[in-house]
């Protein structure tokens, strides 16, 4: 039946028809009728068809049945595919510059890169340079490693496209770790620097951080051999560099093979982030006799260093390392907590990321060397901090006074846009602003720090917290309030075994007789405020930093709900001060700076430390201050911007390489026109009280 | 119900669309909605609907459609294999990979003691751009060479014109500078999976080594060796790291390991950093002596390979000789406007390092018309007996129509480059004295494409004249060269010498040319120094080649080639080229000689008495795929997985000298093949 009327039915038969009609008898004998007339036709000529499509039958009976769900697939994935590989090939076929051409056609015509721009000035490579990568932006890769870490040999397992975090993020950690006691590998793990100009030319792909000026400097013929890149590992304390890998001699010999082999030309020195601290390291060990330095006399430095340009240099530390070494956070991710309470510390998928991050970043020594230097002095005590004073926005400023005062219980004496810089941490957001007469404060140092919660081990992992017990850490947060120099004592209390470590290697203090025999130790040489610079007077310091972007300076902290098996302090994202044109947001009071290095930090010893003859510069080494005005990029195109003032994007500044470029190729830092300074800097400095 | 009355539905418009004529244009597109879903659950019933589904199904399944299937089955199988590869090769354990040499070294205690110092070859380095011509824009800082080498098929004429140097100075052209990549990244790999030093490196690693005391002395391998140092100051650079590390590793001297031409850039080194300063780098009397532990020559092409007169004179090696045999017309294929082989002579003609690597020491010891040292070696070892019967019968019967008095057939490996089969054949009576004429250059100014190569400028009658000449050996090849490139070797004969020295106390032989070549220098006074020459054998080994006249085109612009046509039964001969032993690309002969006769024992060419060991290394093979390259390979550069030969690195960097290793290990002629050579020592 169905065969039969599927053959015969009519085909002008319009669609609306009923098609219950069809079933009455005169229809069907009609029809009967009509097939027999029309029918047989039709079914032969169906026939045909058949036997025509028997091939198609045949080959389209499997096909078409699988067509359903493997065959769809199939094609889905073949036309994703086809498509990809379409715009891959179309995207390789591409003129290199056509992205350029683009670029110019919606913004207008691109300045030329300073590299070409000086080229076109006539200006040549004179002078080597060298470039001192700061911390974490070096890639590091596997020599040797556990079983977990197989088929990783020589891979980078920091920096380049931090796969083996995903793939196997605890082998990774493992790695990544030092050893706990000597700060040095642990066994059967050799994790080295790379070396070369790819070290840090590139953080991960696309993420530059020195190729842009090496590209520049390329451009008025720089290539490997006059152009050298300090790699060195960035988790070990300097000294212990020159201990594992004589990092310290081979950029010693390397800047003496530079120099001998580009006749007799003076190197330019490029130290950037804690690669300032680690030059400065350098420029003490290489004047140093042997067994502790580097055995290349007092006048090593004067011999071989025409400038040290230093970008965005930390010279008295960073207070961004207090709270990471407390917490291991920063403000990113007290703000991604913020938004996601619990994300970071869901148990239950037993992550403890903030954890395994933590003990993993304790057991690097280099991140002691940024905690802030000079105490009270440099940076504020209670009530005092040489940036007061500073308008976070300016153009926002109202007269918020009142709501400000009332929120808290303890009332508010002082100013209330007064903000206390000089209290690093304090615990809860209206200590942050009390005057000091009003802190209660209880010592901690000689709270028990016993009750130890021995047996409730959170998964595995360790820090010392879990050592410190209840008592300690309620006594660390009945502190209330810590100052540069009593975050000192906050981090010994917390952190025993790591502050340990660290202060065999770094100091923080200010070096009251510098001619004390006990300042040729190697733990002072990355601090400046208790160093000498080295004696040579034809040398030129240029700090480089940018400005006009709010970088952390002091922290509201609180408790974490389960001190057990967490990290007891957070950050308190809650703390707003609640008016606009404020300081603090989310739990952090910011200031000015390059997002990472107040500009305090990276500014003092060049306006004030280090200028003219001072104790800590007795040969009056000149120094400049060079500031880059943060503008951020017009528009995505110039990707993170050619004005930046970024901690790490001034590297990519036309200025700034411009500046670069012209003292490699023998200008001096006045003929750069000297001091370019946008911030209070040297008011700042003024009110720093520092026997010079 | 619901079934049925869509299937009425679906036989009403069925038809519809069998005749297109009559009704299709308004209900097609309904039509097509409503059959989308219902369908399915209708056809499983009756068969019919399944024809007409077939009846539409070829208009859906368009092209498009079938080959997006086809790609999409592709990839997913691909996908499939690739992850279930991932996931098996670490656990089945008839994949696992050999316990890699250095682990079981590590057992035994092993551990790094002296720094290693690798000196990579000839091409095997990376090249990367640091200032280009616009059509290289966005190339800074990438490989040229080495790496993928996807720019060479992008931009064909623009790398060629960035890979060459210039004709005159032998340095950069202006406005172009390419330079070697630095560090160990320089020559681990040379393609993406094709390992040069990358297993070594491991193994080193394995028991101790790191970036501290691994030095990849990488260098530009397109210059001649005293440019490097003129241009970049690469041999400061290697004095200095290498005084570095000595002193950083508490005074432990080094290993160098250099491999084929780097041997000689070593050899170039070693007199270098003796020398006074403004040639030499004034490392004074003992410098050596005091730095250099062991010298593990790789390959060594000490005097010179066969290979590189045939890469000069017509571009081309065995490679491509087969390659023409096979598919003739493919590299002078005109119409592609592609004439592959004279871009590539062009640019290698501009490279003077080539010109380091020509056979050294003339017929002393590569033989004459009538000699050579490695006489009577017989090809294909395999079938050693049955070959040595017949290829004489069938020689006789072959050549006593011409000449009868072949008593014995021996190969004339003497003959580097002979035109004609015959010619490499011929008793040396037959040849006319070697006249070469003052050319006379009148080229037609013909100019085929842009294509300009030196041959351009020679006239018909001086090439005839050349060819004429009929058989060149070692010493007569030089000048043939000088003849058909005199740019070239006038460029390179500054930087390059290739005799050997009378009286090695002449003066003359203190300019930096004769550096490289070990039969015109004395080896450092270094006592304690150890050379080792390490090399594949038993692998047929380019030796001399048989040349033709390529058919006369007015637009060919390189006149010769290797005839590819030119059989030899005694199998030595194949594809017009002479077989001998050595590691595919070194023969035996320049790899051993020095090691064997040169410099053993008090030589005038050793003074000192450095000790020398040969250790050679059978080439096996590879037994599997999974094996890769082989474990037990002698060829050049596969040698440098080969575990017996890491091995012997590894004990030496940690410390055992030559004997320990076991002295020499010999498993080709070469003590025989030495012996043979006259050579005043």
């Amino acid at each position: 039946m169905i065969r039969r009327r599927k053959a015969g039915s009519e085909p002008k038969k319009p669609l609306t028809s009923s098609p219950l009609q069809s079933e009455s008898g005169e229809n069907k004998d009609q029809k009967k009728n009509f097939e027999a007339e029309n029918g047989k036709l039709n079914v032969n000529e169906n026939e045909n068809e058949n036997s025509k499509n028997l091939n198609w039958k045949s080959s389209t009976k499997s096909r078409g049945r699988s067509w359903n769900c493997l065959d769809s697939c199939c094609w889905f994935v073949g036309y994703i595919c086809s498509i990809w590989w379409f715009l891959l090939f179309s995207y390789n076929a591409m003129p290199a510059s056509f992205p350029q051409y683009v670029t110019e056609a919606i913004t207008g015509p691109l300045p030329d890169p300073p590299g070409v721009k000086l080229a076109k000035e006539g200006l040549k490579a004179k002078h080597p340079v060298v470039f001192v990568p700061g911390i974490v932006t070096g890639g590091l890769e596997l020599w040797e490693g556990h079983q977990c870490a197989e088929g990783l040999f020589r891979k980078r397992l920091w920096g380049g496209t931090f796969g083996e975090i995903y793939k196997r993020p605890l082998c990774w950690a493992e790695h990544m770790s030092l050893d706990n006691e000597t700060g040095l590998d642990p066994p059967g793990i050799r994790i080295r620097p790379v070396s070369g100009l790819v070290a840090a030319d590139y953080f991960a792909p696309g993420y530059f951080v020195w190729a842009v000026l090496i590209a520049n400097l390329a451009r008025i013929g720089y290539e490997e051999k006059n152009m050298y890149m300090a790699a060195y590992d960035w988790r070990i304390s300097f000294q212990n560099t020159e201990v594992r890998d004589q990092t310290l001699s081979t950029i010693k010999s390397n800047i003496e093979l530079m120099v001998a082999t580009s006749g007799g030309k003076k190197v330019v020195v490029i130290p950037h982030s804690m690669g300032v601290l680690y030059f400065l390291h350098f420029m003490k060990w290489v004047e140093a006799p042997a067994p502790m330095g580097g055995g290349g006399g007092s006048d090593w430095c004067a011999e071989h260093i025409k400038a040290v340009m230093n970008i965005g240099g930390p010279f008295l530390g960073v207070p961004k390392s207090v709270a990471g070494l407390l917490s291991a956070e920063a403000r990113d991710i007290a703000v991604a907590r913020g938004m996601a309470p619990g994300f970071l510390d869901m148990d239950v998928f037993g992550l403890q990321t903030l954890q395994h991050v933590m003990r993993m970043t304790r057991t690097w020594d280099s991140t002691m060397s940024m905690i802030p230097k000079g105490g009270d002095t440099i940076w504020g005590g209670l009530d005092w901090s040489p940036e007061e004073g500073y308008e976070c926005s300016p153009k926002k400023q109202k007269n918020n006074n009142s709501e400000a005062g009332g929120q808290n219980g303890f009332g508010n004496l002082g100013n209330a846009t007064q903000v206390h810089y000089g209290i690093m941490i304090s615990f809860g957001k209206g200590v942050a602003e009390l005057h000091s007469s009003k802190l209660e404060r209880v010592d901690f140092r000689g709270a028990m720090k016993g009750n130890h919660l021995a047996n409730t081990t959170c998964h595995d992992v360790w820090n010392e917290y879990h050592d410190m017990g209840v008592e300690g850490v309620k006594a660390v947060a009945d502190f209330k309030v810590y100052t540069a120099g009593s975050v000192l004592d906050l981090l010994h209390f917390v952190a025993p075994k790591m502050m340990k470590r660290g202060g065999a290697h770094f100091s923080y203090g200010i070096a009251d007789d510098l001619d004390d025999e006990k300042y040729e130790h190697y733990k002072y040489w990355s601090n400046p405020l208790e160093t000498k610079l080295p004696n040579a007077p034809d040398m030129e310091i240029l700090s480089m930093y940018g400005v006009g972007i709010p970088t952390e300076r002091a922290y509201v902290y609180e408790f974490s709900p389960t001190p057990e098996c967490f990290t007891p302090f957070r950050i308190d994202t809650s703390a707003e001060a609640g008016y606009e044109g404020t300081c603090l947001k989310g739990g952090v009071f910011s200031v000015d700076g390059d997002e990472t290095v107040p500009t305090l930090s990276a500014g003092f010893m060049s306006a004030k430390g280090w200028r003219g003859k001072t104790r800590f510069n007795p040969s009056g080494i000149r120094t400049y201050i060079r500031e880059y005005n943060h503008a951020p990029p017009a528009n995505l195109l110039e990707g993170r911007g050619t004005q930046s003032g970024a901690h790490v994007d001034i590297m990519g500044n036309f200025a700034l390489i411009e500046d670069i470029l012209r003292v490699a190729a023998g200008a001096t830092g006045q003929d750069l026109g000297g001091d370019r300074v946008y911030s209070d800097i040297f008011k700042w400095s003024e009110r720093i009280n520092l026997k010079l | 119900m619901a079934s049925i009355l869509r299937f009425r539905k679906l036989c009403i418009l069925v038809p519809v669309k069998c005749s297109p004529v009559s009704y299709e244009s308004h209900d097609a597109p309904e039509a097509g909605k409503k059959e989308d879903s219902p369908i399915s659950a209708v056809e499983q019933v009756s068969e019919k609907p399944q024809v007409k589904k077939n009846k539409r199904q070829p208009k859906q399944w368009r092209c498009i459609d079938k080959y997006c299937r086809m790609i999409g089955y592709i990839c997913t199988t691909w996908w499939l294999i690739l992850f279930s590869f991932n996931c098996l090769t670490a656990n089945l354990p008839g994949l696992k990979v050999p316990e890699p040499p250095g682990a079981r070294l590590r057992r035994e205690g092993l551990t790094a003691l002296h720094p290693v110092v690798l000196v990579p070859g000839i091409v095997t380095g990376g090249l990367e751009l640091w200032e280009g011509k616009p059509c290289s824009e966005g190339l800074f800082r990438k490989r040229l060479w080495g790496g993928n080498f996807a720019e060479i098929f992008k931009r064909p004429l623009c790398l060629l014109e960035h890979l060459s140097l210039d004709n005159e100075t032998g340095l950069d052209p202006p406005g172009i500078r390419v330079r070697a990549v630095a560090g160990l990244v320089a020559a681990d790999y040379f393609a993406p999976g094709y390992f040069v030093w990358a297993n070594l490196i491991e193994n080193l690693a394995k028991i101790g080594y790191e970036g501290k005391n691994m030095f990849m002395a990488a260098y530009d391998w397109r210059l001649s060796f005293q440019n490097t140092e003129i241009r970049d100051q690469t041999l400061s650079r290697l004095k200095s790291q290498i005084e570095l590390m000595y002193l950083t590793n508490g005074r432990k001297k080094v290993v160098v390991v250099p491999h084929s031409m780097g041997v000689i850039y070593f050899l170039h080194f070693l007199k270098w950093v003796e020398a006074p300063p403004p040639m030499g780098g004034g490392g004074g009397p003992d410098w050596c002596n005091k730095h250099v532990k062991a010298i593990m020559n790789i390959g060594p092409a000490f005097l010179g390979v066969p290979k590189a007169v045939g890469s000069l004179l017509s571009a081309e090696s065995k490679d491509v000789a087969f390659l023409r045999a096979m598919a003739p017309g493919l590299f002078s294929s005109k119409t592609l406007g592609l004439q592959t082989l004279e871009h590539a002579m062009r640019v290698g003609r501009t490279w003077d390092s080539v010109i380091s690597l020509l056979p050294k020491g003339g017929e002393t010891i590569w033989g004459n018309l009538d000699w050579s040292p490695e006489e009577g070696h017989v090809c294909d070892s395999l079938k050693k007996r049955q070959l040595q019967a017949s290829a004489s019968d069938d020689k006789g019967n072959n050549s006593d129509s011409r000449r009868a008095f072949h008593v014995k057939e021996l190969t004339k490996y003497g003959r580097i480059v002979s035109f004609g089969k015959n010619a490499s054949e011929l008793p040396s009576s037959q040849f006319s004295p070697l006249v070469f004429k003052g050319s006379s250059t009148n080229s037609a100014g013909v100019s085929c494409g842009k294509v300009w190569t030196e041959y351009n400028e020679m006239s018909h009658d001086s090439i005839r004249r050349v060819a004429e000449n009929k058989a060149y050996t070692a010493e007569t090849v030089m000048d043939l060269l000088r003849l058909v490139a005199p740019k070239l070797m006038q460029r390179a004969e500054a930087q390059f010498s290739h005799g050997i020295a009378e009286n090695l106390d002449d003066p003359k032989y203190n300019h930096y040319k004769y550096w490289s070549n070990p039969l015109e220098t004395k080896l450092p006074n270094a006592p304690d120094m150890e050379i080792y020459c390490l090399y594949g054998a038993g692998l047929p080994t380019e030796r001399s080649y048989v040349y033709k006249l390529t058919p006369p085109d007015r637009c060919k612009s390189i006149p010769f080639q290797i005839d590819g046509s030119a059989d030899g039964s005694n199998s030595c001969l194949k594809g017009g080229v002479y077989f001998g032993d050595g590691d595919e690309s070194v023969p035996v002969l320049s790899g051993g000689f020095m090691c064997a006769k040169g410099w053993r024992g008090r030589t005038r060419f050793n003074p000192s008495g450095i000790a020398t060991y040969i250790r050679e290394y059978h080439h096996k093979a590879p037994r599997s795929l999974l094996e890769g390259r082989g474990l037990e390979s002698g060829s050049h550069v596969a040698i440098m997985g080969n575990v017996a030969f890491i091995e012997d690195v590894l004990r030496v960097a940690a410390g055992a000298s030559g004997a320990g290793l076991g002295g020499d290990k010999v498993y080709s002629d070469i003590m025989r093949m030495s012996e043979r050579i006259d050579i005043r020592l």
